[in-house]
Parts: structure tokens; sequence; C-alpha cells
């Protein structure tokens, strides 16, 4: 379960006025949910992911997830119970390791590391059934350098790698973001695949309107550092990537109202 | 004979430098300057030890350990001040310079009839060495048995603690640390027992070369990070893309490959002023190459 409550994170450039890209932000999401995000740019949704991923800190507010709160824990203690895939593929997995190697530093997330063999026959076992079970063919691979794959493929073993150890909360920061339409298709095909059979609570960050409207159980916009749109249930399942792209403009017509000079043309005819 | 087995004896030894850079530099991306002050350092230690009467064995241990502390703190400078992998090796290398000065007492230290690990080992292999003919060369050839045998050991006990699950991390860490973090891991303290690790190998190398010249001087260190890296990205070239054991091979083999072309260098008639020279183009020559070879395009280029 992921809590956020009143979570606020301002921004100011030198000299000029003060932002906040999140701005009051609440909402919970229950055990076991797939939250879809989307906003458009500069909406906020990446630095509300990273607030609670621990890269952004909160000005105000907090982050509990199944129960703990995390709002001053580090990054990295975070992990204990975050599981994350990013943007990336050379983020999320370490080029020069081979694919068994990521995913041995993956069955550590959130533990102490030891002097244990980090590839015992054991993992090798276990990383090739995985791999096998959600892309056919990864699992004859687990010797190769994982920076000689491809970024789908390296998407893939990021998501295992991120619920090799079922996380609390599963973090998709746009994970399909940078890969072809085919790679992106089977990258969001394991995703659903994995959340539905470990019943993981996730939360996915997507610029893609098809994604956001096929995919998941509930739908946050988020807009000007706040959720203009929420919609769970029977409603996010008759949700069309026309629905949402007629919310985006209205929207985009609100913020042109609200423009200071757009304001002074109303009083004038007022 | 003996020039030829002191030449490979000198490569053998200063290994444990490449095998440092090659932690510093390959597994962790941080040029790590800090290796010319803690290869003197190495050095100063275990020559202030073995001159106060301590056993061999302890005095070359208390070198590597303070060549550990020293780069722990190159490692800490960065890691917790956000300093640049540089300019925290610079600030820490330019301290230790006045730490070696202080630690020795003068600027040169012999170690005449002081008995050095090195005595102590000819003691054992000398029968043995002068039984397989090297006649007049068999001392040499003990020395070189007893260096190979400590980068052999060095070559080990690495391949064996980057492949646990410390080490992978460390390595994970080194390679990309965002993945690191995300995965639990204090990509800060792993660079610091890296740099721990890289500079306590770089700092035995000194205290072993202490004891086959029989002299600690505070000026030996100088240009031992860019000998390294020559070492390194020749042993690179000699093998190509190999996984962590090959390169760790293939550093050891080419730091005595750099060492033997230095000899014939040296023999051809370069004059040894230019030494230190004639190594820094090897390493511009190695960083250039590849690029000038294979023409990538910019895009691909800029990782």
């Amino acid at each position: 379960m992921l809590d956020v409550r009143h979570a606020t994170v301002a921004f100011s450039a030198p000299g000029g006025p003060l932002v906040r890209a999140v701005d009051d932000v609440s909402f919970t999401i229950p055990a076991g949910t797939f939250v879809v995000v989307i906003g458009t740019n500069g909406s906020g949704k990446s630095t509300l992911l990273g607030a609670i991923a621990g890269t952004v800190r909160l000005d105000a507010g907090s982050i509990h997830v199944a129960g703990h709160d995390l709002t001053r824990w580090r990054e990295n203690r975070r992990a204990q119970f975050v599981g994350r895939v990013f943007q990336d593929p050379r983020a999320g997995t370490a080029a020069s390791l081979s694919v068994l190697e990521n995913i041995a530093v993956a069955a550590c997330r959130g533990r102490r590391v030891g002097l244990g063999w980090a590839t015992p026959r054991r993992l090798r076992a276990e990383a090739a059934e995985r791999l096998a079970a959600i892309q056919p063919g990864l699992e004859k691979r687990l010797d190769q350098p994982i920076g000689s794959m491809s970024g789908g493929q390296r998407q893939i073993v990021s998501l295992v790698m991120a619920t090799w150890h079922r996380p609390e909360l599963l973090l998709l920061d746009e994970h399909t973001a940078a890969l072809d339409p085919a790679s992106a298709d089977r990258v969001v095909q394991a995703t659903a695949k994995l959340v539905r059979d470990q019943k993981l609570t996730a939360l996915m960050v997507t610029h893609s309107l098809e994604q956001a409207a096929r995919l998941g159980d509930r739908l946050l916009l988020v807009h000007r550092g706040k959720i203009a749109v929420d919609v769970e249930g029977g409603a996010k399942r008759r949700l069309s990537p026309e629905d949402l792209t007629g919310r985006f403009d209205r929207l985009r017509r609100a913020d042109q109202l609200d423009d200071p000079a757009a304001r002074t043309l109303r009083d004038l005819y007022a | 004979m003996i020039t030829l087995l002191a030449t490979w004896t000198f490569g053998v030894t200063l290994a444990l430098v490449a095998l440092g850079v090659f932690v510093s530099y390959r597994l962790f991306a941080f040029p790590d300057i800090t290796t010319d002050g803690s290869f003197t350092l190495g050095a100063v230690t275990t020559t202030v030890l073995l001159v106060a009467g301590h056993d061999p064995a302890i005095a070359t241990l208390g070198g590597a350990a303070a060549g550990a502390a020293a780069g722990a703190c190159t490692g800490l400078l960065h890691a917790i001040l956000g300093i640049e992998p540089l300019l925290s090796g610079i600030l820490v290398t330019t301290a230790l310079s006045s730490v070696n000065l202080v630690v020795l007492g003068r600027s040169n230290v012999p170690l005449a009839g002081t008995a050095t690990l090195l005595d102590r080992a000819e003691a054992i292999l000398l029968p043995a060495t002068t039984a397989a003919g090297f006649g007049d060369a068999a001392a040499e050839a003990a020395r070189l048995i007893v260096m190979l045998a400590a980068v052999g050991v060095a070559v080990l006990f690495l391949w064996a603690f980057f492949r646990t699950n410390l080490g992978t991390a460390m390595r994970a860490g080194g390679d990309t640390a965002t993945m690191a973090r995300a995965l639990g891991r204090n990509t800060g303290l792993l660079t610091v027992a890296g740099l721990a690790i890289a500079n306590a190998l770089t700092a035995l190398s000194g205290a072993l070369v202490a004891q086959v010249q029989g002299f600690a001087d505070v000026q030996m260190g100088i240009g031992m990070v860019v000998w390294g890296m020559a070492s390194v990205f020749l042993g690179a070239a000699l093998v190509g893309p190999v996984r962590l054991g090959g390169a760790l091979v293939a550093t050891v083999a080419g730091s005595i490959t750099f060492r033997l072309l230095v000899a014939s260098a040296l023999r051809a008639g370069l004059h040894p002023d230019w030494l230190k020279a004639a190594t820094a183009l090897v390493v511009l020559a190695a960083l250039v190459a590849p690029r000038l070879l294979t023409r990538r395009p910019q895009a691909s280029a800029a990782r």
C-alpha cells in the first residue's frame, strides 16, 4: 500500500517565482492496485514519482509504504520496499556485468550484502526459469554482458530484477518511452503479467495515452502539480485514448483562460 | 641474465599498482591520483616498521593498510563532501607528500642490514633456484618467484572478491550508480571501499619495491598512476574485451610488457630523464588510438 499525504515539492529558479511542482497532493493506493499516471510535460508527475522513490525531497507532507514512513529515508534505504524500472535501460542495469550478475545484485535488493558467492547454481537456475517464463530465449543469454542486449531486452530484465523479491511498491517511470513500438509492446505485456501474477501494488507513469487507457485499475491525471483527474473501476475500464485526449485539451484551454492576459481581456469585455 | 630477471621482478611487483588502478579506474571509473601518494606511503611505512625491528610480514601488511586508509580518505572526500574524483585524489596526495616525509624522517632511508621479506624468501627458495641452474642469478630468480606468488595471490583474491555479493554490488555501483542505489546499495560507501582496496594494492607494491631495491624514497611514487594506467590500457589492448578474470590477468601482462618495453627503450638509448614523458605518451596513444581506429559517429561515442 502507498499513502501520500499533502506532498509538496517547490522549486525556485534564481530570481524567479517559487513554483510548486507538486502542490499538496494526497492519495492512497490500496495493496494490489495497478495505477497509471499521466500528465502534460512539466505537470509534476516525474517529481511526484521522484519523491516516492527518494530522489526528490519533499518540502512538506509524508510518504508511507506498507505502513512504514519513508519520508526521511534515503533512496537506497527505500529499496527495501520499493522496486523501480527506469525510463532509460542504461540507468537500470549495469552494462559491463552479465545478465546473471545484474540479477544477482537485484536478488540482494534492500538486504545486507555479504561475502557469499554472487551467482551460485541455484540463482542461475531460477534466473533462467523466470526469464524463460517472460520472454523465451533470454535464459540462454545469462552470461552475456547486459550492455550487449537491446533496450527492450534490458527493460525485460529490469522488470524481472525489480520484482525478483516481491516489492511492496513497484515504480515504473515511463519504462517503455525509450523503446521502439514492438519492444514497448512486449515490455507492456511483461509488465501486465508480472503485476497480475505477483498481485503487485504498482505506479506506472506513461506518456502513451493508449497504454494509460488499456492498463491498470485506476488512472491519475496530474496537472500543474495537482491530481486533476482520478478515475477507477468501471469508469476507468470504459476510458478510451480519445477520452484522455479530450481531457488534456480541456485542461489546456482552462490554462489559457487562467493566463493573466486572458483574465485582463475577460475583465475588459465583461 | 640478472638484469633481465631484475626487469621482470620490477614489472611483476609494479603489476600490483596496475591491479590497483584497474580497480579504481576500470571498475569505478575513478581516475585516482592517490596512487602516487599511497605507493610512497606503503614504502615509507614498511621501511620505518622494518628499521624499528618489526617482523617483515607485519611491516609489509602495515604498509598496505596505510595505503587502504589513504584510499578511503580520497573516497570519503568524494562520497561525503561531493568533491570531484580528480580533485579528491590531488588533495590527498598533496597531504600525503608531507605525511610521507614526516613518517620517513628524511627524504631517503636505506634498508641495509635489515631483514626484509625478500631476504626471508630468498633463504627458503635459494637452494631450489640454485639447483634449477640459475647460478649467479639464483637470488634474483628467488625474488621473482616471490613477486609472482604475491601477484598471483592478489589476482586470485580480486577475482574471487569481485564475484561475491559485496564485490558484485561494488562493480554494479561503479558501472551504473543509479541502478545500484535503486537496488538498495549505498554507492558512496562502495566507492570508499573500492578505493581502499585499490590503494592497499598500490601501497603493497610500494612496500615490496622498497624491499627489492633496499631503500625508501619520498619521491618514488611520482608518476605511478600513469604507469598503472599504461599497464591497464596495454593489457586491454593485448587481449581485447574479456570478463573479469581475463581482464585481471591482462592487466598483469600489460604491466610486465610495459616494463620490458621501457627496459628495451633504455637499452636502445632513451635517456632515463625522458622515461616519465615516454610513459605519458604511451597512455596518450592508448587513449587516442581506439578513437582514431574505429571512427564511431559522435552520438554513440558519447555514451
